[in-house]
C-alpha cells in the first residue's frame, strides 16, 4: 500500500510507530513479565532510588515497586486513553453520519447541540461531568470521550454531507435500499478512514487528558494507578524524592510524543499538498543553476535576455518551461510576447527579476541584463534594489495580486518607501497623483478604499500605478487585460501606450491576445513550448505571418467584419515540457511537416524558427 | 461606547451568545441533574435523619419537578445569587468572583505569552522552512504539545525554585513582604508560563501552516515584485493575511488555557478558579461547582465574541 511506503519514509513517523508499538507490547505483556505486584506495600523500603537493589526503578512512598507499579500504570491509561478514543469516535461519527446523511432539521437540531458543547473550554465540561458522575477512573473515560465527541461529529458531519451527494449514493437509493443499509454499506466504508486519522491525530491528547483528570484526584483511585494519578501521589514527595514524578511524568511524555509523531506522519502522508510541494514556501529570488557563466551578451537594448533557461523541478522531472530564450527591448519601445498559456510567456518575464516562484523553479541557463548589470545570480540585495525601481511589474487579476488586507493608498506609499524614505503627507500625496495619472476619478477619496472596493477595471489601474510609483525604466506587463472587459481593456492599453509615449519606457507586454498586440506593440515574439518560434515588426508578422504555428494561431480569432472566414481551431495539444520531442515541438499539430522537422535543433534564423516557413504568395493556411 | 455596542456586527454577535449561553446553562444544569442519590444527603451526611434531609430539599427547591428547579436556578443566576456554598458557607458568586480574579491574571498572562511566542515561532519557522530553525522549533513545539502541563510544572518548580531558587515554589502572594507588582511577577512566572507551553505550540504549528499557504499567493510575488524586502514581504505582507486564519485559533486558545489552568493552578497551587472546582467536586460541593462552571463557560462565550469582533476589524472584507 502506497500509504504505508509513504509513511515509511517519514522516519520521525516511523520512529513514532516504532516506540508507541513497543510500548503497547510491554503494557500488553505486563502480567505476564517478571514484575512484583504492583499495590503490595512495604513501609521499610519507601522512596528507594533508582538502581536499587531489586528495584529497577526505585519504589515509591508506601515502598511499592516502581517499575512494576509503571508498567501496570501505563497498561491502564493506554486502556483508558484508546478506550475514550473508540468510545468518542464511534459515538461522533454515528452523529455526524445520521446529521449529514439527513441533512435538514435533523442536521440543524444536532449540530447546534455540537456547537453547544463545544462552547464549553473542553477540560471544564470533562470537570463538570466528573463532578456529577464521581470521582473514578471509569467515569473520567466517560468524560474524556463525551468532551470529544463533538469534534468527531463535527469532522465526519463534514465529510457525510459531502458523500451523501454523490452518484452511488443516490443510485442506492433509487434502487429502493433503506437508509440503514445505504449508512452501512454506501456511507460507512467511505468515512472510516477519517475517522482513523482523527482519531490517530486525537488519542493522544486523551491519554493525557485522562492522566490529568487522574492526577487531580478524579480518576483512577488507590490503590491501583495510572500513570496520572501514580504521578499525582508522588506530588507531595517531589521534593524530597523527584525519581517518583520522573518515572511516570516521562512514560507520559514518550507515550504521547510517540502517538503525536506517528498522528504527524499519518497527516502529512495523507494531505497531497505536501506531497505536490503546494506548501513550499518560495524563496525571495528564483533559485540559479547554471553550469556556466555566459558570455555578456551585446547589450543592445535597455533589457537583454540571452539563451534564458527556466525550469521546474518537481520529484524527478524536469519541466523546461522557458528552453533558450533571447529578446531585447529598448527604451521607449513595446516588446509583445504571445503565446497559449503554458507557453512559458510569463515564466520568461518572471525570471528576469528571479520571481518564479522556488522550489521547484530554477534559472538552469542563460543571462538577463539591465543596462550593464547582469541579474541572473547577481546577489538578493542587488535584485531587491531593482526590483520596482528599475524594472516593475504588472499582474494579471489584481484581486489575487494586490494585498487583500492593505488600502490600496497604503500599498502605493509601500512601493515607494522601499526605495526611498518618505513621509506620511508626501506619500499620500505622490499616492493619489499616482491614482490621477491612471485616471482613477475622485482619487483623494479612492486612496483608502481596500482592493475589494474596487472593480475590476480600477483594481487593475491600481497595478499600473503601483508599477508606476518609482519612475522604473521598464515594465513588464504580464496579461494585464485578460480579466477585464473589452472596453475596461481599451482604457487600460491607451493609458500604458501613453504612459509609454510621456515617460520613454521600455514596455514588456505578455499577452494571447493578436488585437492587443497589433494595438500596442512595436515588435512582438511568438513563443511556443518555451521557445521563440517567430521575432519580428508586429506589422510584418500580422500581414504575413512565416512560421505555420504563429499563422494558425492568427486564424483562430475571429476579426470583426472579416466576413465568413472559418475560425480555426489548432489540432492537438502543446507538447509536456518534461519531454519534449526532438526538433520542432509543433510538428505534432503542423500541416507543413515533413521528416527533417522531427532530427536535430531547428535554429531561429531570419526571424523564424521553421525549416518549411509559410511564404509570401500563399495565403496563410 | 454606546456606539460601538450598537455597531450592527457587533450587536449581532451578542444577540448570537444568548441562545449559546441559555444552551450552556441547561447542560451544566442536566449534567448535574444527573447526580444520582440524594444532594441533601451528600451535604447533611449519612447519619441524617430523613425529616432532615427532607427539609433541606425543601429549602433547597429540590422537591419541585426539573424544569421548575431549572427556571428557578436561571432567574436566580440572572439576579445574581448563584446559590451558597455549603463547604464554604458562603455566596457562590462571591467565592467564584474572587478566585476567578487570580485565574484571570494567570490564564490572561499566559494568553500574552502563548500568542506572541507561537506567532514568533510559527512565522520563523516558516519562513525558513526546512531550514535548522524551523526544524528545531518543530521539535521543541512537539515536545510542547507532548508534555502534560501539570508534569511540566513539577519539573519547573525542582529546577528552578528548588534547585536553582530562581522563583517562588507555589502560591500568588508571598507570606510575608509586601504585595506588589514584583512580587505577583515573581510569583506569577512559572505557573504563566507551564500554562502556555502547550497553546505556544498549538498556535507555532498553525502560524506556520497558514503562514505557508499565504507565501504562495499572488500579493505576497507582488509585494517582491515591488522590492518589498523579505522580511517586510514575511512580516508585513504574509503575517498579516494570516493572522486572518490565525486569530480564531488564538479564540480557542484562550478557552484551552482558562481550563488548562486547573492542573496549573493545583500545582502550583494558586488560588483560582480551576482549583476550587478541583476542590469542591472532590467535597461534593455541587452548589459550587454549578456556578463555576457557569461563570467560566459565560467568560468564554464572551472572549470567543472579543476575537471575532476583533477578526472583523483585522479582515475588512467581514464588515460588507
Amino acid at each position: 500500500m502506497s500509504f504505508l511506503s509513504l509513511l515509511a519514509r517519514n522516519r520521525l513517523a516511523l520512529a513514532g510507530l516504532i516506540v508507541i508499538g513497543l510500548v503497547v507490547l510491554l503494557a500488553l505483556l505486563t502480567p505476564w513479565l517478571p514484575l512484583k505486584p504492583p499495590n503490595v506495600t512495604d513501609t521499610s523500603n519507601r522512596f528507594q532510588p533508582i538502581f536499587s537493589d531489586g528495584a529497577l526503578l526505585g519504589t515509591d512512598h508506601l515502598g511499592r515497586d516502581l517499575l512494576s507499579r509503571l508498567m501496570w500504570g501505563t497498561r491502564l491509561s493506554l486502556a483508558v486513553g484508546f478506550a475514550a478514543a473508540l468510545v468518542a469516535a464511534t459515538l461522533g461519527a454515528a452523529i455526524g453520519i445520521v446529521a449529514g446523511y439527513y441533512g435538514g432539521r435533523t442536521d440543524n437540531i444536532i449540530m447546534r447541540g455540537v456547537d453547544m458543547l463545544m462552547a464549553f473550554p473542553y477540560i471544564l465540561l470533562a470537570l463538570a461531568i466528573v463532578a456529577a458522575l464521581g470521582p473514578g477512573l471509569l467515569n473520567a473515560l466517560i468524560a474524556v470521550a463525551a468532551v470529544n465527541i463533538p469534534f468527531f461529529a463535527r469532522n465526519i458531519r463534514g465529510i457525510t454531507v459531502g458523500i451523501a451527494h454523490k452518484e452511488f449514493v443516490d443510485a442506492a437509493r433509487l434502487s429502493g435500499m433503506s437508509n440503514t443499509r445505504i449508512i452501512l454499506s454506501e456511507i460507512l466504508p467511505n468515512v472510516i478512514p477519517v475517522i482513523v486519522i482523527a482519531m490517530s491525530t486525537t488519542v493522544g491528547w486523551m491519554i493525557l487528558e485522562t492522566a490529568g483528570l487522574s492526577f487531580l484526584g478524579l480518576g483512577s483511585q488507590p490503590p491501583v494507578a495510572d500513570l496520572g494519578s501514580m504521578l499525582g501521589e508522588a506530588r507531595s514527595a517531589l521534593i524530597t524524592n523527584p525519581h517518583t514524578s520522573v518515572v511516570p511524568g516521562v512514560m507520559i511524555l514518550i507515550i504521547v510524543m510517540a502517538i503525536n509523531l506517528l498522528g504527524d506522519g499519518v497527516r502529512d502522508a495523507l494531505d497531497p499538498r505536501l506531497k505536490s510541494g503546494a506548501l513550499n514556501r518560495p524563496l525571495p529570488a528564483t533559485m540559479v543553476a547554471r553550469d556556466h557563466q555566459p558570455a555578456p551578451a551585446q547589450a543592445e537594448g535597455i533589457l537583454t535576455l540571452s539563451d534564458l533557461q527556466t525550469q521546474f523541478h518537481v520529484k524527478n522531472k524536469v519541466y523546461r518551461a522557458v528552453g533558450g530564450v533571447s529578446l531585447s527591448v529598448k527604451p521607449g519601445e513595446c516588446l509583445g510576447i504571445i503565446g497559449e498559456s503554458g507557453s512559458g510567456k510569463s515564466v520568461t518575464a518572471l525570471s528576469v527579476m528571479g520571481l518564479v516562484a522556488s522550489p521547484p523553479g530554477v534559472i538552469a541557463g542563460g543571462s538577463v541584463r539591465y543596462q550593464d548589470q547582469e541579474l541572473i545570480g547577481a546577489p538578493y540585495g542587488t535584485l531587491r534594489s531593482l526590483r520596482g525601481r528599475e524594472v516593475a511589474y504588472i499582474f494579471q487579476d489584481p484581486l489575487a495580486t494586490l494585498h487583500p488586507l492593505y488600502r490600496v493608498g497604503d500599498q502605493l506609499i509601500e512601493a515607494i518607501k522601499c526605495h526611498r524614505p518618505i513621509g506620511r503627507a508626501d506619500g499620500r500625496r505622490k499616492a493619489i497623483e499616482l491614482l490621477e495619472a491612471v485616471r482613477i476619478p475622485n482619487a483623494s477619496a479612492r486612496v483608502d478604499d481596500y482592493p475589494h472596493e474596487m472593480s475590476g477595471g480600477m483594481r487593475q489601474r491600481i497595478g499600473i500605478a503601483m508599477a508606476l510609483a518609482n519612475d522604473p525604466e521598464v515594465i513588464i506587463a504580464d496579461e494585464p487585460t485578460t480579466a477585464l472587459d473589452v472596453t475596461v481593456q481599451a482604457q487600460v492599453l491607451s493609458l500604458l501606450d501613453d504612459l509609454r509615449r510621456e515617460r520613454g519606457l521600455a514596455i514588456v507586454f505578455i499577452t494571447h491576445d493578436f488585437g492587443v498586440v497589433a494595438q500596442l506593440c512595436d515588435r512582438v515574439a511568438v513563443m511556443y513550448a518555451g521557445r521563440i518560434v517567430e521575432e519580428g515588426a508586429t506589422r510584418a508578422i500580422l500581414d504575413a505571418p512565416r512560421h505555420p504555428y504563429t499563422a494558425r494561431l492568427m486564424a483562430c480569432v475571429p476579426e470583426l467584419g472579416g466576413g465568413k472566414r472559418r475560425l480555426e481551431a489548432i489540432p492537438g495539444l502543446p507538447p509536456v515540457v518534461s519531454d519534449l520531442p526532438e526538433g520542432c515541438a509543433f510538428a505534432e499539430r503542423c500541416t507543413r511537416v515533413r521528416g527533417d522537422c522531427r532530427k536535430g535543433e531547428i535554429p531561429l534564423e531570419n526571424g523564424v524558427r521553421c525549416l518549411h516557413p509559410v511564404t509570401y504568395q500563399e495565403a496563410p493556411a | 461606547m454606546l456606539r460601538f455596542i450598537l455597531n450592527p456586527y457587533i450587536l449581532k454577535r451578542l444577540v448570537s451568545a444568548v441562545p449559546v449561553l441559555l444552551g450552556i446553562s441547561v447542560i451544566v444544569f442536566a449534567i448535574m441533574a444527573l447526580i444520582p442519590g440524594d444532594p441533601a444527603t451528600a451535604i447533611l451526611g449519612s447519619y441524617a435523619t430523613p425529616e432532615n434531609v427532607a427539609a433541606l430539599n425543601e429549602d433547597l427547591g429540590l422537591d419541585k419537578p426539573l424544569v421548575q428547579q431549572y427556571f428557578i436556578w436561571l432567574g436566580n443566576m440572572l439576579q445574581g445569587d448563584f446559590g451558597r456554598s455549603f463547604a464554604l458557607n458562603r455566596p457562590v458568586l462571591d467565592e467564584v468572583l474572587e478566585r476567578f480574579n487570580a485565574t484571570l491574571i494567570l490564564a490572561g498572562t499566559s494568553f500574552v505569552l502563548c500568542s506572541i511566542l507561537g506567532i514568533i515561532a510559527g512565522v520563523v519557522s516558516a519562513a525558513n522552512q526546512y531550514g535548522w530553525a524551523d526544524k528545531a522549533i518543530t521539535f521543541v513545539v512537539l515536545l510542547g504539545i507532548s508534555i502534560p502541563s501539570f508534569f511540566l510544572g513539577m519539573m519547573m518548580i525542582l529546577t528552578f525554585a528548588v534547585n536553582l531558587r530562581w522563583f517562588p515554589a507555589s502560591g500568588m502572594w508571598p507570606i510575608y513582604g509586601s504585595r506588589d507588582i514584583w512580587a505577583l511577577i515573581d510569583h506569577l512566572a512559572m505557573p504563566a508560563l507551564a500554562l502556555s507551553v502547550v497553546a505556544t505550540g498549538v498556535i507555532a504549528r498553525l502560524s506556520r501552516s497558514a503562514m505557508l499557504e499565504v507565501l504562495r499567493q499572488d500579493f505576497i510575488r507582488t509585494a517582491r515584485a515591488k522590492g518589498v524586502h523579505e522580511r517586510g514581504v514575511v512580516w508585513r505582507h504574509a503575517l498579516r493575511a494570516a493572522m486572518v486564519s490565525i486569530i480564531p485559533v488564538l479564540g480557542v486558545q484562550a478557552g484551552f488555557v482558562l481550563s488548562g489552568a486547573v492542573y496549573i493552578e493545583v500545582v502550583f497551587q494558586w488560588p483560582g478558579l480551576g482549583r476550587m472546582l478541583v476542590d469542591a467536586i472532590l467535597r461534593r460541593d455541587i452548589l459550587l461547582v454549578q456556578g463555576g462552571v457557569v461563570f467560566v463557560a459565560a467568560c468564554y462565550v464572551f472572549f470567543n465574541i472579543v476575537v471575532d469582533v476583533a477578526q472583523s476589524y483585522l479582515d475588512p472584507r467581514i464588515k460588507t
